[in-house]
């Protein structure tokens, strides 16, 4: 399947432009939230085009994919609920929260996806909103001071096609739109102008 | 709070400043102008007056870092903006510019124009994804106002920032690595020297500088350097906006000037201990500092005063444990963190953190052996300055940290084989036997005598 072409393709040669001349390579990590956005994880087409794009070879892009944890090299759920059980909020509750996402979205513990492909689990190193601890993320944007049964309900939410509103900022309905956003190419409305 | 030093943080309460009109209309871009009418020079030389120290952790001086950038390389300058903010217990960057992004835009133009460059860039953590909009939102407006983009603010200078986002990964905070990000690459640190003010983004002169510090600078500008040395310590001088978290009654982001003890901050600030139990330990700046005690409540929060406690003042991120919680949990959730965010680059954090971390499960989960400690003692002095960056480095804090203050509960872990503080784990045989060694967790590790470790349940 080709992932850039049409229209996404104007996009990511826009992307690349957002770098100096010559140091198209720079584009990498944009590049790949937009091929995350189309296909909901990092495919081998994906790899190769990018490599295509920014005159790399495939391996290359493929050693940058498989670096960073926010790029998916697999399948992933629709929605990607993050829990962070660091020091800040392991003592204020998040294994409880880690084990209760596992459990009401089905993705069990080791595992990808949800046997539905709705979920994806993922255990996360501090996610940066120590203050208001214990956090997750859906689809990454802040849920914050949260307890097992919140996690349920924002579970339950999502299943029934509801994005629950996060704790600042707009509701991001699935991982495929918060792929998009990384990418650089969904600026925030100005009604948004207060925290 | 009281007020009277509150800097950075001073519009909080007013969300009218995140626009560019009300940032302007509470006095944005005014330090911008000031320095668009200086020389290289003297901008570098105000803020090297200032005393103005990095705030990402290694205190480093501002202006020094930016007078080390050569004028005559030939090749373009660069100012890369560390919005990378990973450290384990560390927000205060992402409420800064979530309050105040104009600020962060301001004090990155006046950097860039004290090294003479036309293109800078701001590397956040994929994990700020709505700030990272909030940040562009801001910059679409400063270009549209002509405060970014040809002939800034009417006159002949050029500046562009990008916005460039990191994918989840806690080493591209480190200076190197974050640039190897930005080009392209796997986030793995660079050997120094060169060092990036001669050789950085693009093999060019590069100032890399935390958000924090860059926000401190417009104000600089405006008030002064001898006003910015009136706040703080003679050696630290400015505020230092401070995150509590854990087991506190109102954890936070505070500004307080550098050198306010420990507890002050807590105890006025933060609200004391959660549910009033007893302070147990508390970590000056990260994860990456060593834990300091309730014996240290009157260290004053500063670079010079932490050290001389033992730690570091690292991020200003404290992370608070009371006296219910177990340290040997507490250094393994950390250890653990550094196994899992190595780059893999250096043998003895790529192999050092992860071996760490199994032995100190094994400790926390009532399995652990009398020679353990040791061998913990002896893995931390083998990883530390071992590594090309610090991460290693910040993997041992925990480790040592604990060891000095908490051995009793290490030997009380291993003696018992329970966790004296929560009481969980098998126990001892009556007759003081260690637990059976067929139910220890799968993939505990043994240590032969001689020979290699073996993992229990690994595939041979």
């Amino acid at each position: 399947m080709t992932v850039f072409e049409g229209e996404r393709l104007d996009e990511a040669r826009a992307i690349i432009a957002r770098y100096p001349h010559g140091r198209q390579r720079s584009a990498v990590m944009p590049l790949l939230y937009l091929a995350q956005s189309v296909e909901g994880w990092v495919t081998r087409d994906a790899l190769r085009e990018i490599a295509g794009l920014i005159g790399v070879r495939t391996a290359e892009v493929e050693a940058v994919a498989t670096f960073y944890t926010m790029l998916r090299p697999r399948p992933t759920g629709t929605h990607l609920i993050a829990v962070c059980t660091n020091l800040s909020c392991a003592l204020l509750g998040g294994n409880e929260l880690l084990e209760a996402a596992h459990e009401a979205s089905g993705v069990p513990i080791g595992g990808e996806v949800s046997d539905d492909g709705e979920f994806s689990v993922h255990e996360e190193e501090c996610l940066g909103v120590c203050e208001l601890a214990p956090v997750i993320q859906v689809n990454v944007a802040n849920h914050d001071r949260v307890t097992p049964e919140r996690v349920r309900e924002i579970v339950g939410s999502l299943r029934s096609g509801e994005v629950p509103q996060p704790a600042r900022g707009p509701a991001v309905e699935s991982f495929k739109a918060a792929s998009r956003i990384l990418a650089g190419l969904e600026p925030l409305a100005e009604e948004g102008a207060t925290a | 709070m009281s007020d009277s030093h509150r800097v950075l943080t001073a519009h909080w309460h007013d969300p009218s400043v995140i626009p560019l009109a009300g940032y302007e209309a509470a006095g944005g871009y005014r330090a911008l102008r000031t320095a668009l009418g200086m020389s290289a020079d003297e901008l570098i030389q105000v803020v090297k007056d200032s005393g103005l120290r990095g705030r990402g952790g290694a205190g480093f001086p501002t202006g020094m870092k930016w007078s080390f950038v050569p004028r005559d390389s030939g090749k373009p300058t660069f100012v890369t903006v560390n919005f990378d903010e990973s450290e384990p217990g560390t927000c205060n960057n992402r409420e800064l510019v979530e309050r105040e992004p104009h600020a962060l835009i301001e004090g990155s133009a006046i950097a860039a124009r004290a090294i003479d460059c036309h293109l800078a860039f701001i590397y956040v953590r994929g994990e700020y994804l709505w700030q990272g909009q909030v940040l562009q939102r801001a910059l679409d407006e400063a270009y549209a106002t002509g405060y970014l983009g040809r002939g800034i603010m009417g006159g002949d200078y050029d500046l562009d920032i990008v916005l460039h986002r990191g994918a989840g990964a806690y080493i591209c905070g480190e200076e190197t690595a974050l640039l190897s990000s930005l080009e392209g690459f796997r986030g793995q640190p660079r050997l120094r020297p060169p060092f990036p003010a001669v050789e950085g983004l693009y093999e060019s002169p590069t100032v890399i500088n935390n958000v924090e510090t860059l926000m401190n600078v417009p104000h600089i500008v405006n008030n002064g350097a001898d006003w910015f040395k009136s706040i703080g310590t003679e050696k630290a001088p400015g505020t230092k906006v401070f995150t509590i978290s854990g087991k506190v009654e109102r954890p936070g982001n505070y500004e307080l000037p550098m050198g306010t003890p420990m507890r002050e901050l807590l105890e006025e600030h933060a609200g004391g201990v959660l549910g009033g139990r007893a302070l147990k330990a508390w970590t000056p700046g990260g994860s990456s500092t060593p834990f300091l005690t309730a014996d240290h409540l009157d260290v004053g929060l500063d670079f010079e005063s932490v050290m001389d406690a033992g730690s570091l003042l690292g991020t200003g991120a404290i992370m608070v444990l009371d006296e219910t919680d177990c340290m040997v949990e507490a250094a393994r959730r950390l250890v653990e963190f550094y196994a899992h965010e190595s780059c893999g680059k250096c043998t003895p954090c790529r192999e050092g953190t992860w071996w760490a971390s199994r032995v100190l499960g094994r400790i926390e989960s009532g399995y652990g052996h009398e020679d353990d400690l040791p061998v913990m003692a002896d893995m931390g002095e083998n990883i530390l300055f071992r590594a090309f960056c610090a991460l290693a480095d910040g993997a041992v804090s925990p480790i040592q940290s604990t060891l000095q203050h908490f051995m009793d509960e290490y030997e009380a872990h291993i003696r018992e084989g329970r966790c004296p503080v929560t009481g969980t784990g098998p126990g001892r045989e009556a007759g003081g036997d260690r637990p059976a060694e067929d139910d220890r967790p799968a993939g505990d590790v043994t240590f032969a005598a001689t020979g290699p470790f073996e993992i229990q349940g690994a595939p041979s």
